[in-house]
């Protein structure tokens, strides 16, 4: 059953990674790069009931804050681009 | 490791299969739509509910143990993080410039003075 549900997150990445590759803008990888943080961590959730032991959710946890700030980061960067001139 | 003969751990692989559905329809959603405004709607707030179902499992199948209170810090963290980072990039892109699709129907941020307007803004194809 967790084996079920840690296949599909991993074809989930699989699709936000093709959008990552594909993406005509910049902003589009941004946003993949962000809802990608995400859905690892929801990974990690499943992997923690799927061993039943409590590192998994410690990385879960630095994973998420860990994403919210490079996801700021990309956003700094990416307001500075002026992509129309 | 869920024992689906059990009702507790059934109603858990209920939850996170309900996770994984909201996740993996983001995902399609992101790969699917024409606009990165579009996109970052659909991804966000699908896959921050999804992960939310599945955090919401984990507390369930472990209670308030060692794991379980850690679930409930990550749980926090998604929940306030997540669309706080989607707001942040949906800015910067607009005050970029990053075109809107061309059959969006209007452009409210463009129309209050806000980020990038006029000829400086273009559209893109699907």
């Amino acid at each position: 059953m967790t084996v079920f549900l840690l296949l599909g997150l991993v074809a989930g990445g699989f699709l936000v990674l093709w959008r990552a590759l594909r993406g005509p803008t910049p902003a589009d990888r941004t946003v993949s790069v962000d809802i990608l943080g995400v859905l690892m961590v929801g990974f990690c959730a499943v992997l923690t009931v799927h061993t039943g032991r409590d590192l998994y959710m410690i990385v879960g946890v630095a994973w998420s804050l860990l994403a919210f700030i490079g996801s700021l980061a990309l956003a700094k960067y990416l307001e500075g681009m002026h992509y129309d001139a | 490791m869920l024992d689906l003969a059990n009702p507790h751990h059934l109603l858990v692989a209920l939850l996170m299969f309900a996770g994984l559905c909201f996740d993996v329809i983001g995902c399609v959603g992101l790969v699917r739509l024409p606009d990165v405004y579009n996109r970052l709607q659909a991804g966000t707030k699908c896959v921050t509910l999804g992960t939310f179902l599945i955090l919401l499992g984990v507390i369930l199948r472990y209670g308030l143990g060692a794991i379980g209170v850690k679930a409930v810090v990550c749980l926090f963290f998604v929940a306030v993080t997540s669309p706080t980072a989607a707001h942040a990039i949906a800015r910067a892109a607009h005050r970029a410039g990053f075109g809107l699709w061309s059959g969006s129907v209007c452009d409210r941020y463009a129309e209050d003075g806000q980020g990038r307007r006029g000829p400086g803004s273009r559209e893109v194809a699907p």
